[in-house]
């Protein structure tokens, strides 16, 4: 939400009676800086908590380990490609969803979210009903291909695209309609084909909104745990990734548990810090 | 001391004695007692709780039913619980050392068996149809109670079984049988049961070697200690053992 209006182009942001302090006034509204405070501890303090009681002389041993190395190594591809999935997917239905005109479109964009609310292990109860073995579509994978999907790495992709790609459409969706349309028309009197001007003039111009969304995407996606352990389940190097690890080490020995939280802390802060630019990028324009 | 005690008779009085009214609604700690549970207690713990509710008037019973070492975990961080009721002695054990129980008492037992969906497509037979590589196959996590019983009764057995999933619990286990994605897997007795013939279960012999026992304790915290010590009670009494009975368990 938060990339959507900021992408938003400053001219439609203010209205012209704004209040007369708003444009001249500099420093933090006093008000807001206690709650903004509050916000940010409660945000950090549980996971300081995890780095203070992880068992920082055992974690070498941990991190080292066939298991741990299988389930990150597996989470990094199953979420890559889910991200690249819902790339492929997601952008042409954020475009179908914030130019086109149709009747239902509001209809289709509230579907589309549904999975933001839905409890992660009912889409994945909902993703076996469908492509499971006895699935609506599933048995005929099956009977006709010979293909099941659940408990495979597909499976574990298919999961995580599920659960991850609202919040990819909704960014860019909002990075589209913040754009300023101008720049595309200009390009249409000048001649260039459809498909030119969404290659050369909307895409960069969304390309902020959408590695923000992706970037968003691939955080939902490596965390993920209801959907993938009901659709694809769980076998170590196939479809056990690093948050079914982590459930299944709090079982017997928590603090394991809480040193491979740490590696999945770790990998999502470099991810994000790496992006960072492109992030604040998105934010500023 | 001397309180507690009466309680609990009163308890097992009523319970035995199809019910004396005036003693229960008299004698009885009043207040809410909260009940931490394994997941596989599910069914036969809100029978037990309606029933003891019945028995005690004053009383209502609160559950949080889950993962024994969920739970575990939660009671030993501070959890405030009456009475913890344990899939799996080594769980209880975890809270008993962190100094939150004492003296945990078996109250059931249950068993494996091999549940399959119910036209068995997978023509399951026996423990060694778990080795076919061609089967879909789904077994608890050697984490959780039901997949070290399962590991038990496989090494007892020199069975090497190749499942395709290893679920983090045994209603995960069997809701994979109920939607017909695998062949079989091994859950509780009590879990077929539960699940009002969606599956059918096999019973296999080889399951006398990983028989499960279930602690039940009063816990040390206890916000309503008095409580806590009449559900125990409850649980162990004739009629507590004739609800888990009726649900598949084996007395202890």
């Amino acid at each position: 939400m938060r990339t959507q209006a900021s992408t938003a182009p400053d001219q439609h942001d203010r209205p012209a009676s704004g209040r007369s302090a708003r444009g001249r006034g500099t420093g933090l509204p006093p008000l807001l800086v206690a709650p903004a405070v509050l916000a940010f501890a409660f945000l950090l303090l549980p996971l300081l908590a995890l780095v203070v009681r992880a068992p920082w002389r055992s974690l070498p041993e941990l991190l080292l380990s066939q298991e741990v190395g299988q389930a990150l190594r597996l989470s990094l591809v199953c979420a890559s490609s889910a991200t690249l999935l819902c790339l492929l997917l997601g952008v042409p239905l954020a475009w179908v969803l914030a130019r086109a005109d149709f009747p239902g479109r509001k209809l289709v964009r509230a579907l589309v979210t549904v999975p933001l609310v839905l409890p992660p292990v009912v889409g994945g109860v909902a993703l076996l009903l469908l492509l499971g073995r006895r699935g609506l579509l599933g048995q005929y994978l099956d009977a006709w291909f010979g293909v099941t999907l659940p408990f495979s790495t597909p499976a574990v992709v298919i999961a995580e695209a599920f659960v991850a790609m609202p919040f990819l459409v909704i960014a860019v969706e909002g990075a589209l309609r913040g754009a300023d349309r101008r720049y595309e028309d200009a390009a249409a009197t000048l001649g260039a084909s459809r498909s030119l001007i969404f290659r050369r003039v909307t895409l960069p111009l969304i390309a902020p909104g959408i590695s923000a969304g992706a970037v968003l995407c691939f955080a939902r996606a490596l965390g993920e745990f209801g959907a993938t352990i009901t659709f694809a389940g769980s076998f170590p190097g196939v479809t056990r990734t690093m948050p079914i690890e982590v459930y299944l080490a709090l079982e017997t020995d928590p603090p394991a548990a809480i040193a491979l939280s740490l590696v999945l802390l770790g990998v999502s802060v470099v991810v994000l810090v790496s992006l960072r630019d492109r992030w604040l990028t998105g934010s500023a324009t | 001391m001397s309180r507690r005690g009466v309680a609990a008779r009163c308890v097992l009085l009523a319970a035995a004695a199809a019910l004396l009214p005036a003693c229960a609604g008299e004698a009885g700690p009043p207040g809410t007692v909260t009940v931490f549970a394994a997941a596989s207690l599910t069914g036969s713990f809100a029978k037990i709780g309606a029933a003891f509710e019945a028995a005690n008037p004053r009383l209502a019973v609160r559950f949080n039913f889950g993962g024994s070492s969920a739970l575990a975990q939660q009671i030993v961080s501070g959890a405030p619980a009456d009475v913890f009721a344990a899939a799996s002695p080594d769980t209880m054990q975890t809270v008993v050392d962190a100094g939150d129980a004492m003296a945990p008492q078996v109250f059931a037992r249950n068993r494996l068996v091999i549940a399959v969906p119910p036209t068995n497509p997978g023509k399951v037979s026996q423990l060694a149809d778990f080795a076919d590589p061609d089967l879909t196959i789904a077994l608890c996590a050697e984490q959780v109670p039901c997949g070290a019983a399962a590991a038990k009764v496989f090494s007892a057995a020199k069975i090497t079984p190749v499942p395709d999933t290893f679920e983090q619990d045994v209603k995960a286990a069997l809701s994979k049988v109920q939607l017909g994605e695998v062949d079989a897997a091994l859950v509780y007795r009590t879990d077929v049961l539960a699940s009002g013939g969606k599956v059918e279960s096999i019973a296999f012999p080889e399951a006398d070697q990983a028989v499960n026992d279930y602690p039940v304790a009063a816990l040390s915290s206890a916000p309503n200690a008095a409580a806590a010590e009449s559900f125990v009670a409850y649980v162990l009494s004739p009629e507590g053992q004739r609800v888990l009975a009726d649900a598949g368990f084996d007395r202890p």
